[in-house]
């Protein structure tokens, strides 16, 4: 048995060996501390949302390079950890995600139309997320984890049993804000859980450059928290893990740090280009770990994967991607005079002024 | 955004009044020093609406290094009114977190120096939070901070950070001068939807008057004359108002009369006031602690000659510090606009061909 912290009751030791249930040859692994056997319809419901994300992120791509949106940052192998961390959550959970979440938004039922309005560059942060219990993206980076650890002192204060996640990257785990982030969550008992989705790179930064410690997870034991490491692209794992945090943190044990060891299969963004920093014996290496292959001949495994199942999730794919093409091509630009209306709710004498020198100065133009 | 109380709707300037907890006895009007009316703000504000918080460091237990924050987790609870880690950025950050789930948090940041490691939450997010989400989130945060100079303090406690916050849309920012305003600012600021920077003159914590706790003053955005002259207007706020107002007994020996405004709210601006005095004086003194390069003044100057610049007798001058760090406790007197520097302006004004 590892040593316990005194104060906080919570173990001193990470595993190094990630939490895996689903081996990257598909096959069920012998980890027996969490469950696999999901109810069918939980584990195609699973397998719909990582290949839609996939569909999803691809033509998020193709409209970017189609000079559609000004610029896309894609989760593509990602998709289990995604998936797999907000799948156990209720949907009254608080996301506080990054910005490459395309999963997790799809699962809380954020339209394309909604996620594609920032990258086309018509609005920031994504349209309507906080109606799905979902903060706006963050781009800067880790500054969001201090949101998730406030709506989790807020929902202590309101007496709920809900709880709250922050997705990180590894490099938002070297900011000074996902610091205080895990050091609050942990003194105040924060109902909350940080997943961080380690995919190896922060842009050209690998992570053996972001930190000199074990691994991200064991940064959890100075802060008097539980530490976990998981397989990302291990869509039950993640799942697993996720709702066992979830789980302690509901029942007042606070916060944890779960590592999700993953691979950024593309570029940071549609404006960068990996081959200058990575090798692609690295990137076939993790193609070789695809969480949907992998997923997918767990199912056909376990008798779930049917020929119906990919045509229903084929003909969702579509759905979606028609949906987010008919959104964003062509697609009105917002009114300007809102850029000046949302500053405040109450707007400033100044800014009315500013607002009526703009409209003049078009209605000039016009 | 889920609502899991019910806000009535509120805002700074056209709110209902905010409410007087001493509504049903007699009218009175202690007299309180500036901190203690500051104290006596955020004690009705708790008690009025139970979504307000109010945490930093040392304010809970200690009461606050000015105790302003004094005896608010006794009668509140831990739960309402709490210490937090070291962590300004932290500070910030949680207020947002909480303001996403309907709570209203008044966090402190303990001196003005201190809230550059807050800087981040406060701009990226806080400032920014209501536009990111096209208005459907309130961020109704007052960030009180103990400000400016003159108390000999050591480095990194006498900053003028407000150039800062106005550089930010998406902030208001106060700053009272009175015990009264102090109480009635910080009421408004606490039921604004938006967040509010309340910079609070640290010079000025010990300064008593009568303050009615039932008698709303001026709203936020709103500037107040707090003497009335004609030959030069004097443009100023927070701690250097009674700087000014002790100037202008000076210069009626000089046989000038001066006009002293006090901001009161630097955004929203209350420009029109400020118009009103200088046509009518066709002189203008700015006056602010911090350094004269785009400090407030700048503004202030820009603006009465874009739009005054025919009711000008003279150019708009600035009596501020300079553009240095703040000083040593032993030269602050020496840094600081004073008296002199502002009559040296007024001189100027009115000596002009």
């Amino acid at each position: 048995m590892a040593e316990v912290s005194a104060a906080t009751d919570v173990p001193l030791a990470v595993e190094m060996e990630p939490v895996q249930l689903v081996a990257p040859d598909g096959a069920a692994t012998s980890e027996d501390r969490y469950t696999r056997d999901l109810p069918p319809e939980t584990l195609s419901w699973l397998y719909e949302l990582m290949v839609v994300t996939r569909d999803l992120d691809g033509e998020f791509t193709n409209l970017q390079r189609q000079g559609e949106l000004a610029l896309f940052a894609s989760c593509r192998g990602q998709e289990a950890a995604q998936v797999g961390a907000t799948a156990s959550l209720r949907k009254s959970d608080w996301l506080f995600p990054q910005y490459r979440e395309i999963g997790a938004f799809l699962l809380r039922g954020i339209t394309p139309a909604q996620m594609g309005a920032v990258w086309r560059g018509k609005w920031h942060g994504g349209l309507g997320f906080t109606e799905r219990c979902c903060a706006p993206i963050s781009i800067q980076i880790g500054t969001h984890g201090l949101h998730a650890v406030g709506a989790a002192m807020g929902a202590q204060r309101l007496g709920e049993d809900s709880v709250t996640l922050a997705f990180l990257g590894d490099g938002a785990t070297s900011e000074g804000d996902a610091h205080e982030a895990l050091n609050f969550a942990s003194v105040f008992k924060a109902p909350c859980v940080f997943f961080v989705q380690n995919n190896q790179w922060a842009i050209s930064t690998p992570v053996s450059h972001q930190m000199a410690a074990p691994s991200i997870a064991h940064r959890a034991i100075g802060y008097g928290m539980p530490g976990i490491r998981v397989d990302g692209n291990d869509v039950l794992a993640c799942r697993a893990v996720t709702a066992e945090a979830a789980k302690r943190a509901r029942e007042g044990g606070g916060p944890t740090l779960i590592e999700a060891i993953t691979y950024r299969m593309g570029p940071h963004t549609t404006s960068d280009d990996p081959t200058r920093y990575r090798p692609q014996e690295e990137v076939d290496h993790w193609l070789a770990r695809d969480p949907i292959a992998r997923y997918r001949t767990y199912l056909q495994s376990v008798g779930v994967w049917t020929e119906r199942l990919e045509e229903r999730v084929a003909a969702k794919s579509m759905r979606l991607r028609t949906e987010l093409r008919e959104s964003v091509v062509g697609s009105d630009d917002f009114d300007v005079a809102e850029m000046f209306d949302a500053v405040y709710h109450d707007i400033t004498p100044e800014l009315v002024r500013q607002r009526e020198e703009l409209l003049a100065e078009l209605a000039k133009e016009a | 955004m889920t609502q899991i109380i019910e806000r009535p709707a509120m805002n700074g300037d056209d709110a209902p009044e905010p409410q007087s907890p001493l509504l049903t006895v007699p009218r009175m009007a202690p007299t309180l020093t500036m901190a203690q009316a500051i104290n006596r703000a955020l004690h009705d504000a708790m008690a009025a609406d139970e979504r307000v918080l109010v945490f930093g460091e040392d304010v809970a237990k200690l009461g606050g290094v000015f105790r302003v924050t004094e005896g608010l987790a006794e009668t509140f609870g831990e739960q309402r009114c709490f210490d937090t880690p070291l962590a300004e950025s932290a500070i910030v950050g949680i207020a947002i977190g909480m303001a996403i789930r309907g709570f209203v948090p008044v966090p402190e940041i303990q001196f003005d120096g201190f809230a550059a490691p807050a800087f981040d939450q406060i701009v990226s997010h806080l400032a920014k939070y209501r536009m990111r989400t096209r208005g459907d989130v309130d961020m109704p945060v007052t960030i009180r901070i103990p400000s400016f100079g003159g108390i000999g303090a050591v480095e990194h406690h006498s900053e003028s950070t407000e150039s800062y916050w106005l550089h930010t849309a998406g902030l208001k920012v106060v700053v009272p001068s009175t015990p009264s305003d102090a109480y009635w600012l910080l009421r408004r600021a606490i039921v604004s939807r938006d967040p509010v920077v309340y910079l609070e003159p640290k010079r000025r914590y010990w300064a008593r008057e009568a303050v009615d706790t039932n008698a709303p003053g001026l709203p936020i955005g709103r500037a107040a004359v707090r003497r009335i002259g004609t030959d030069v207007t004097v443009v100023t706020y927070g701690s250097l108002v009674a700087t000014a107002l002790s100037a202008a007994e000076l210069a009626e020996q000089h046989g000038w009369s001066l006009e002293v405004i006090d901001l009161r709210s630097l955004n929203p601006l209350d420009f029109d006031t400020v118009a009103e005095s200088v046509r009518k004086t066709g002189r203008a003194v700015v006056m602010h602690e911090g350094p004269r390069t785009l400090g407030f003044g700048a503004e202030l100057a820009a603006r009465i000659q874009e739009e005054l610049f025919y009711d000008l007798e003279a150019p708009v001058l600035r009596a501020t510090g300079f553009d240095t760090p703040y000083p040593p406790a032993r030269l602050e007197k020496l840094w600081l606009p004073g008296p002199d520097r502002l009559l040296d302006c007024v001189q100027r004004a009115m000596e002009q061909p």
